[in-house]
C-alpha cells in the first residue's frame, strides 16, 4: 500500500442540479473515501459562481472544495468517477502535502533568519508591534504634519 | 573582433542608459518589486482569485516577469496556480 498524502479534490457540478443533488455527490464521494480507509479532512461548498468561460454551454457552476488525507489509488478512483458522473462538468485533483511543506519551511527560515539578523544587531529576536516598516498608522503618508495643525 | 565590438556596443548602451535609463519612453518607471517577496506570500493559492487577477491583463495572458517585476522563484509558481485556475474557469484563459 502506498503512503497516504493529502489532496485538494475541486469538482465543478452543473447549475441545473439541486442542493439535494449536490450533497448526494459529496456523500458519495465521501462513501469511496471511507472505503479506503481514508479522511476526508475538510469540505467546502463555495455556492454558485461564474464561470471565467462556458464549459457546455454553461455560464454558472457550483464550486466544491474537499481536502482528504489518502492514497494515490484513492485519487485515482475518485478521479474515475468524477469523469463518468454527468453532473460534474470540470474536477481538478491536486497534491498539496509537499507544497505546503515547502511553504512552511520557507517561512521558518525567514522568521529565523529575522531573529538572527535582529539579535546580531543587539535587539529582541521577536519585532515589537507596529516596529516594522511597512506598519502605518492607518492615515495618508504626512507623519510629522500631524503635530503642526 | 566581433567580441570587441560587442563590447564597445555595450559600453555605450551603458552610458545611455545612466544618462536617461529610467526616464526612456516618456514616463517615469518605479523600481518593480516582487510581489510575493514584499508581502511574505509563501504559498500561492491557484483558488485564490483576488491574488492572480493582478497577473492578468486584460487579454488573459500572464503578464511577463518584466512587467509585473515578480521575482523569478514566485513567477514560477504564480504560472501554475494560473494555470491550475484555468483548468477551473476560475480565471480565463483567453478573453476577447
Amino acid at each position: 500500500m502506498s503512503t497516504p498524502r493529502q489532496y485538494e479534490l475541486v469538482y465543478l457540478v452543473t447549475p441545473d442540479a439541486s442542493e439535494q443533488e449536490v450533497t448526494d455527490l459529496h456523500t458519495q464521494i465521501e462513501q469511496i473515501v471511507q472505503r479506503f480507509n481514508a479522511t476526508l479532512d475538510k469540505t467546502e461548498n463555495w455556492g454558485r459562481r461564474k464561470l471565467a468561460y462556458e464549459i457546455g454551454h454553461h455560464r454558472e457552476a457550483t464550486y466544491v472544495v474537499e481536502t482528504i488525507t489518502g492514497t494515490g489509488e484513492l485519487m485515482k478512483e475518485i478521479d474515475r468517477r468524477l469523469r463518468v458522473i454527468d453532473q460534474v462538468i470540470r474536477h481538478l485533483v491536486v497534491r498539496v502535502d509537499e507544497e505546503l511543506r515547502v511553504a512552511e519551511r520557507t517561512r521558518d527560515s525567514r522568521k529565523a533568519n529575522q531573529a538572527r539578523r535582529r539579535v546580531a544587531r543587539g535587539l529582541p529576536p521577536e519585532p515589537a508591534p507596529g516596529e516594522s516598516r511597512g506598519d502605518h498608522d492607518g492615515d495618508d503618508d504626512r507623519d510629522g504634519m500631524e503635530v503642526q495643525r | 573582433m566581433s567580441d570587441e565590438r560587442g563590447g564597445r556596443g555595450r559600453k555605450k548602451d551603458d552610458k545611455d542608459k545612466g544618462k536617461d535609463g529610467p526616464r526612456r519612453g516618456g514616463f517615469f518607471r518605479r523600481r518593480r518589486v516582487c510581489k510575493f517577496c514584499a508581502e511574505k506570500i509563501d504559498y500561492i493559492n491557484y483558488k485564490d482569485v483576488r491574488l492572480l487577477a493582478p497577473f492578468l491583463p486584460e487579454r488573459g495572458k500572464i503578464q511577463p516577469r518584466r512587467i509585473s517585476g515578480t521575482c523569478a522563484l514566485h513567477q514560477r509558481k504564480l504560472q501554475t496556480a494560473i494555470k491550475r485556475a484555468r483548468q477551473l474557469a476560475l480565471v480565463p484563459y483567453v478573453t476577447d
